[in-house]
């Protein structure tokens, strides 16, 4: 077992390296996902506006979003914007934007989605027990919404996190990069090194989502 | 009589767009009198009784309790439906509560009286409804029948002046139905103002005092329950009865 592949993580910094991957993969969709719950609520709000103008305008925004695969929206915004404006920006601060963008659709879509959910009987019966309008989006449409909401913002969450590992094709270091760099540098030495690294990468997005999957189920089963 | 009248409706239109839906509706209600509105679907009685608690903004026409006017709308009315309890076709818990805080939030919340006082009254009424052990509950855990029991109980927890109940069997299995008709009858021997949409014709006869009989949008009879089932005045109500009476029609050989 001397050409063992596991010892690929033993040598140099590598096993920390990989864990600085994954936190560069987590940092950039933790501050999407954090920009993108408030930006996602109003877009949602305003999605739900009878307004023909609202209508269109958040229509063209979630759909033009969501048929664009995320990684042109990300060569648009590294090198696409920087062509076109001249604004230099950073492999980092592109991936959060464009993350943001189409967090913030899918966000909306998902607030609207549990705001028309409530039916109008329960708005009709808080008003019969004289709630005015803040008492019934206080007691009885928001906890609503929330418990529709929370677990999907949850699944959202680990959706945002898995497809970070795109920002690889703009340059930026993240953990499939690293587990690359490795892979390459041992080629020689340890041919099956490909089979730990990714199996390695694999299980630390098992372990950064599967935590926020039990959370949603659980809250479903209580929420239900 | 004038000084009894606890709801009085006058000249009450309402239109959808194009089509009216009640047409100048005169309409008093005494206190402690149980009126029971009849009539084809889509002749108005939702709507009349939406309007009474002001769910639905009348076009023309006003209505008072007690003297002030519900249809002025603004701060008032919240203040106003806090005197007239509605239970609804729909099963109109709140979902995310459970039996006891249903019943509590309102009363808690929108009259800002004591929690302890509520429950008190809570749970006296649970136990008369029969539902006292379900009080840690939540709606989706009931049937039908208990939930438009509790959904009247969270409504008295209010101590409204006036019930309107809108056709809250309609949905219910028929087995269901009894066991909440039966809360209706209890409520109204104790001298509850109500007024009830409904289609059991038998539970109209025996709980109401006056029968109300709307036809597009107007009211063509007004009687007692006796006259209004065995001779009514009109054509119109006399076919509406027909239809629920089921003759042997079939010819043998």
């Amino acid at each position: 077992m001397q050409d063992s592949g596991i010892n690929v993580f033993f040598m140099g910094k590598n096993f920390l390296r990989l864990l600085e991957g994954l936190g560069v993969t987590l940092r950039i969709s933790l501050i999407a996902v954090l920009l993108s719950l408030p930006l996602g609520i109003l877009f949602g709000m305003f999605m739900t506006w009878k307004n023909p103008l609202a209508k269109a305008i958040s229509r063209f925004y979630l759909e033009f979003i969501r048929i664009m695969p995320q990684l042109v929206l990300l060569f648009i915004a590294y090198f696409g914007v920087t062509r076109a404006l001249g604004w230099n920006l950073s492999a980092d601060v592109s991936a959060v934007i464009v993350f943001t963008l189409w967090g913030t659709a899918e966000m909306g879509d998902l607030v609207r989605g549990a705001l028309i959910s409530i039916p109008k009987h329960q708005y009709d019966s808080a008003a019969a027990l004289g709630m005015n309008k803040a008492q019934t989006f206080g007691y009885v449409v928001v906890p609503q919404t929330l418990r529709r909401l929370i677990p999907l913002t949850i699944n959202l969450t680990t959706r945002m996190i898995k497809t970070t590992s795109l920002v690889v094709l703009i340059g930026m270091t993240e953990v499939l990069k690293v587990g690359k760099q490795i892979i390459d540098a041992n080629r020689f030495e340890y041919p099956t090194a490909a089979l730990w690294v990714y199996g390695m990468i694999f299980l630390l997005y098992f372990l950064a989502c599967w935590p926020i999957s039990m959370l949603a189920r659980k809250l479903e089963k209580r929420w239900r | 009589m004038q000084e009894n009248v606890q709801l009085q409706v006058s000249g009450l239109k309402k239109q959808f767009g194009a089509e009216t839906v009640l047409d100048g509706i005169d309409l008093s209600v005494h206190k402690g009198e149980v009126v029971v509105v009849l009539g084809p679907s889509g002749c108005g009685k939702s709507t009349l009784l939406r309007c009474m608690n002001g769910l639905e903004t009348p076009t023309a026409g006003t209505i008072f309790l007690d003297g002030e006017e519900v249809t002025s709308g603004g701060k008032l009315i919240t203040r106003l439906r806090q005197k007239i309890g509605m239970v609804f076709q729909s099963y109109d818990l709140f979902p995310h509560k459970n039996i006891m805080d249903n019943i509590t939030l309102a009363p808690v919340k929108v009259q800002k009286r004591p929690k302890k006082e509520v429950e008190e009254q809570a749970e006296r009424l649970l136990k008369r409804v029969g539902l006292w052990e379900k009080k840690k509950a939540y709606p989706r855990e009931l049937s039908g029948g208990q939930k438009q029991r509790v959904a009247i109980v969270r409504a008295l927890c209010m101590n409204p002046e006036v019930m309107l109940f809108d056709e809250i069997t309609a949905a219910l299995d028929p087995e269901m139905v009894r066991e909440v008709l039966d809360v209706m009858l209890e409520l109204a021997e104790q001298g509850m103002t109500m007024v009830i949409v409904t289609h059991e014709m038998q539970f109209a006869r025996a709980i109401a005092d006056r029968i109300i009989f709307l036809d597009h949008g107007h009211i063509i009879e007004d009687l007692d329950p006796e006259s209004f089932f065995t001779n009514p005045n009109t054509q119109r109500a006399r076919d509406f009865l027909q239809t629920f009476a089921y003759e042997k029609r079939r010819t043998n050989e």
